[in-house]
């Protein structure tokens, strides 16, 4: 690991000031970024550690949307009672991350901006276009089992490896950030974005930009929530596919529902196609099932992770029947 | 054959002494490798090849060489010349040739592990690269037929005309099972602390299963004499196989120290134990079993491909499982090998018998089904009398009466065999089971026994405890055969200045050891007997060496069986598996230590379900390494991927072992749990899966 500079500052003004200064990265609960720079995939000159700010409160805003300081650690978002009581989905997702003692030091904002696991990604020795910008991508022709299906470019087949981020797109929520020109708003949508030909930006986010709070907007029949993730061990591994899903039922029709797909591609996959088919329609596991075929049409599997189009069919399905009470 | 009498239960765990080291090791007073105070000491980190084919061309140190602390960069130019021994894979900087990827080709030596590890990350390698040849495949055409596989097993056997036998049998089975490659990953990685001193001597405190042998490979690489070596091994955080011999973390040590002038302590990092330590090779293996319609088995093929180094020739001993397991007149094992561009493989947690097992009770269970059998009442008709191929007796075989005690405790018998039918709510639910065996071996050791006159005895011997309970259980053992209550025993093991002794591998460190302690007892009682019990001031002390014994041994095949059970539930959306129960009944003569036993019969029974479903080292085809090198990536059963898992034991008597009365339990507990498992998967879900791990998208949409 490279030596580096450290900083501790007390505003969010002097941390974006601080964040100006080349090579600077800022420091959550470090729990991705260590790890990189042990790796040295990052070789930061200067770490602005986050965690004296602000920015650790969960508060409810006069039009009932919530608002989530970026330093609130995972497993306090996890536990916060409103989240349980509101968003079943974004407590499931965080707790289906990572494992208990990580979940104690990941920052939400850390969890959003964490990088990628594809392998090649995480090794100095071998190419990776996110990595070094025009190297390559050996994925493509090597091992992709748990790499992109949907949305993915010739240069970068990676996954967002962000459990969370699926819930937050489903919930339409909101990034704000700040610079030293001012302050960003974006959705989270907006906020991730595919690889194209520029696969080293994961996110929309200016250089320097600080995560502040994220914002989930007030949605009463989110109550009726969930998020399922499937992967190769029972806890303690990314998703190999993961569904965050929330429906508003009127009798046996549905009225409303949000729909995102996880460990598919370079962002959380907003299922809009399938959500705009479900809208109005019967809830019916035939529906269901047809509504995800759709989505799932734009799909390019590769050879080892065709797997993922049936998988996020049957997740995305067998989610939608349970929170519906469908009989299977 | 010997009686059974009663399995052996909670209760008899809840008696069994504690661990006489337990409070040093949770309260951190206990000292790993690593963990030794040293006056003076620095830090080494190895830089490893990028390439998996080749020559090193150049070595720049100049940044590495500028990096604050950095002391000194060791490359095959510069580092100290070693002596010959029999594993190439510690000749280390000795060339410019890279044999694969990950092998050291450099060694940083810093004032600091950081430094070490930034000098390490600066140094920069060139290569002339040649095109490597990674992949293990049955049809290679460099596959050759080793002289040997491990231990000293012949390569090859056959009885009768197994081919006609096949062809004519009125059930025919052939099919073909795959293991990946996996690695023994213990908790404390391979590390040592290394000093010379001035006289020349050099002393090591190092992680490993025995430093007898380990002692005499560092006496030949650095051309001293044995006694000039001095291996401190007090407390090993675990081995698994990988730490039976010396590795590359010792001789660098020992190494630096020397050209730096300085203690240096080296522990491995996780990444370098996925190419520096040992593996277990993957394998492909064919099995054909021909049988009559009532399951009685009339031909039995096991041909086994694998791979090993251009380094060194490595034949695991994978079909030999098969050679004694069951009855069958006409019957043929083989194993091919190749040399690939891959680090050397290893000894794993039961080698051979751990992937072969795999294979040999998956296809049992696949002929059980095709005889439309019970699989225990199959593996019941097709029980031997005597040892298939050597015709040897038994020393005591219950590997039936573990079968049925464990399918009475499982609730077999209500068993519905249609696969696929079982449901709650989403999941598919199912059942198998497989037999688990072991070879029981004793091995020459030494012990030194004295009794002072304040009646206290201290026993002496290289023995180590890697963590299994080996302090305890010796404890017990000379406490017993001395008549003595543990507390008047004091035992000394993990130092290569003690009488020399069995590794702790095989199965068979407990076997070996015990033997010696119990044969120095009683030497030493004889000798107080013949003082009629008068002490000398100065104490009166014998070595017992059980050479003679071991050689002695007489006419009959020993191993330990077992049978292990397991209930699965599939997710009939996704793919996924959980393993609600996995029960395991063996019979494994005495065991010494109820609690520690148990431990070492749960924790391979976990390796197993951690192999079944989890571990893989993914072959990157293009690079020539794994693509997964961290535990991140490399995955094995988490807490929650483990439920209940039980072992029991029949009570065995058997007077044909060693003076124990032991077979030794550190590794059948890992043989035939995969095959359990996957089992258990076609029971609930009619999809055979043949190649590990169980992973979902091997289960998706096949059912
Ligand atoms: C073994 C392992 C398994 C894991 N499994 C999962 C899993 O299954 N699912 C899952 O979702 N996650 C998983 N995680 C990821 C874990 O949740 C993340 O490591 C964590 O959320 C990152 O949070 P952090 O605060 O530690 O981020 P850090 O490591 O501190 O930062 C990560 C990145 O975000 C940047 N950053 C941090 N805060 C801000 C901010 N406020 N504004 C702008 N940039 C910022 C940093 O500069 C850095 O680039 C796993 C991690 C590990 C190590």
């Amino acid at each position: 690991m490279k030596a580096f500079e450290y900083e501790r500052p007390v505003g969010v003004t002097e941390a974006v000031a601080l964040a100006r200064r080349a090579g600077s990265r800022f420091l959550g609960g470090g729990t991705n970024l260590v790890d990189l720079m042990k790796l040295g995939v990052e070789t930061p000159d200067l770490l602005v550690d986050l965690t004296g700010l602000d920015l650790a409160e969960v508060l409810e805003q006069p039009d009932g949307a919530l608002r989530i300081g970026a330093t609130v650690r995972n497993s306090d978002l996890s536990a916060n009672d409103a989240v349980r009581a509101r968003y079943p989905v974004l407590s499931q997702a965080l707790v289906a991350g990572a494992s208990g003692q990580l979940r104690n030091m990941a920052t939400v904002g850390g969890n959003m901006l964490q990088r990628t696991r594809c392998p090649y990604f995480q090794d100095v020795t071998k190419a990776c276009n996110k990595r070094v910008p025009g190297s390559g991508c050996p994925a493509r022709a090597g091992e992709h089992r748990n790499l992109a299906i949907l949305g993915a470019s010739e240069a970068c087949i990676a996954t967002s490896p962000s459990d969370f981020a699926v819930a937050l797109a489903a919930l339409d929520a909101g990034v704000t950030a700040l610079t030293t020109e001012g302050e960003v708003s974006l959705t989270v949508s907006d906020f991730f974005r595919l690889p194209g030909d520029e696969p080293q930006r994961d996110t929309n986010l200016p250089p320097g930009a600080l995560v502040t709070a994220l914002t989930v907007p007030r949605l009463d029949w989110a109550t009726r929530s969930a998020y399922r993730k499937v992967r190769d061990r029972a806890s303690y591994a990314f998703a190999l596919v993961s569904v965050a899903a929330a429906v508003d039922l009127d009798g046996d029709r549905v009225r409303d529902v949000r729909l995102a797909l996880g460990g598919v591609a370079h962002a959380p996959w907003r299922a809009t196609r399938a959500e705009e088919a479900l809208r109005g329609g019967p809830a019916t596991e035939e529906a269901f099932s047809a509504a995800l075929r759709g989505e799932l049409e734009a799909a390019e599997p590769l050879p080892h992770n065709g797997f993922k189009v049936d998988l996020a069919h049957n997740v995305a399905v067998r989610t939608l029947t349970e929170l519906t009470g469908v009989p299977a | 054959m010997n009686d059974v009498v009663r399995p052996v239960m909670q209760d008899a765990v809840a008696a069994a002494p504690t661990r006489v080291d337990g409070r040093d090791k949770v309260t951190g007073r206990a000292r790993y490798a690593v963990e030794h105070p040293v006056e003076d000491v620095v830090w080494a980190w190895p830089v490893t090849s990028t390439v998996a084919k080749g020559r090193v061309t150049e070595i720049d140190a100049s940044e590495a060489n500028g990096t604050e602390g950095v002391i000194a960069v060791l490359t095959h130019a510069n580092a100290p010349r070693l002596g010959e021994t029999d594993d190439a894979e510690l000749q280390l900087l000795q060339s410019d040739r890279v044999a694969y990827r990950g092998q050291v080709c450099a060694l940083v030596v810093g004032e600091t592990v950081e430094s070490a590890r930034a000098g390490a990350d600066a140094v920069r390698v060139r290569y002339d690269e040649a095109e490597h040849d990674v992949v293990l495949d049955a049809r290679h055409p460099a596959m050759f037929t080793p002289e040997k596989v491990n231990p000293g097993f012949p390569t090859d056997t056959s009885i009768g005309d197994p081919d006609t036998a096949f062809a004519v049998a009125a059930v025919q089975l052939d099919a073909t099972y795959t293991t990946p490659t996996e690695h023994n990953h213990a908790m404390e990685p391979h590390a040592t602390t290394a000093s010379w001193g001035a006289d020349g001597t050099l002393t090591l405190y190092d992680s490993n299963q025995g430093s007898t042998g380990v002692a005499r490979v560092m006496a030949d690489l650095f051309g001293l004499q044995v006694r000039a070596v001095h291996v401190i091994s007090e407390h090993v955080g675990g081995g698994f196989g990988s730490k039976g011999t010396p590795r590359p973390n010792i001789v660098l040590a020992a190494m630096a120290a020397q050209a730096v002038g300085r203690p240096v302590r080296l522990a491995l990092g996780r990444q370098h134990m996925f190419s520096l330590v040992g593996y277990r090779t993957p394998t492909i293996q064919r099995l054909r079993l021909g049988a009559t319609t009532d399951g009685v088995l009339r031909s039995l093929v096991h041909d086994v491909w694998e791979q090993t180094s251009t380094l060194d020739d490595f034949a695991e001993q994978t079909a030999v499982i098969s050679r004694m397991l069951y009855a069958a007149p006409a019957r043929r094992t083989t194993h091919r090998l190749v040399r690939l561009d891959v680090p050397t493989p290893s000894w794993m947690r039961a080698p051979g018998e751990a992937p072969g097992s795999f294979a040999l009770e998956s296809a049992m269970d696949e002929l059980a089904a095709a005889c439309d059998l019970d699989p225990v009442e199959l593996r019941v008709r097709n029980e031997p009398d005597v040892d298939p191929e050597s015709g040897k007796p038994f020393s005591s075989r219950n590997l039936v009466a573990c079968l049925r005690e464990g399918a009475r405790r499982f609730g077999w018998e209500q068993r519905d065999p249609t696969p696929g039918v079982r449901r709650d709510g989403r999941w598919l639910v199912g059942t198998g089971v497989a037999s688990s065996t072991y070879p029981a071996r004793t091995a020459p050791s030494q012990a030194r026994m004295s009794i002072g006159s304040d009646g206290v005895v201290t026993v002496e011997l290289n023995a180590v405890d890697i963590g299994t309970g080996s302090r305890t259980a010796l404890t017990q053992i000379a406490a017993e055969a001395m008549d003595l209550p543990t507390d008047r025993v004091r035992l000394r093991i993990g130092d290569s200045t003690l009488p020399p002794a069995m590794i702790a591998g095989g199965s068979m460190g407990l076997t070996s050891w015990g033997s010696a302690i119990v044969k120095g007892a009683r030497q030493l009682r004889e000798l107080v007997g013949r003082r009629d019990g008068a002490i000398p001031e100065d104490g009166l002390e014998v070595t017992a060496d059980t050479a003679e014994e071991v050689r002695a041994v007489s006419g009959y095949a020993r191993h330990a069986f077992g049978a292990q059970f397991c209930e699965v539930r599939v997710d009939a959306d996704t793919g996924e598996v959980r393993v609600p129960r996995l029960l395991g009944v063996f019979a494994v003569g005495r065991v010494i230590n109820a609690r520690t036993a148990r431990s070492q019969l749960v924790g391979g029974m976990t390796m197993g379900l951690s192999m079944a479903l989890h571990e893989e080292g993914v072959v990157d085809v293009q690079h020539g390494d794994n693509v997964n090198h961290d535990l991140a990536g490399y995955h094995i059963a988490a807490h929650a991927d483990v439920a209940d898992v039980d072992a029991m034991w029949l009570e065995e008597h058997d007077e044909h072992l060693n003076l124990v009365g032991a077979k030794g339990i550190g590794e059948i507990g890992i043989v035939g749990t995969a095959a359990a498992v996957a089992n258990a998967v076609h029971h609930a879900t009619g999809v055979r899966v043949r190649d590990l791990p169980i992973r979902v998208d091997r289960l998706l949409g096949r059912g």
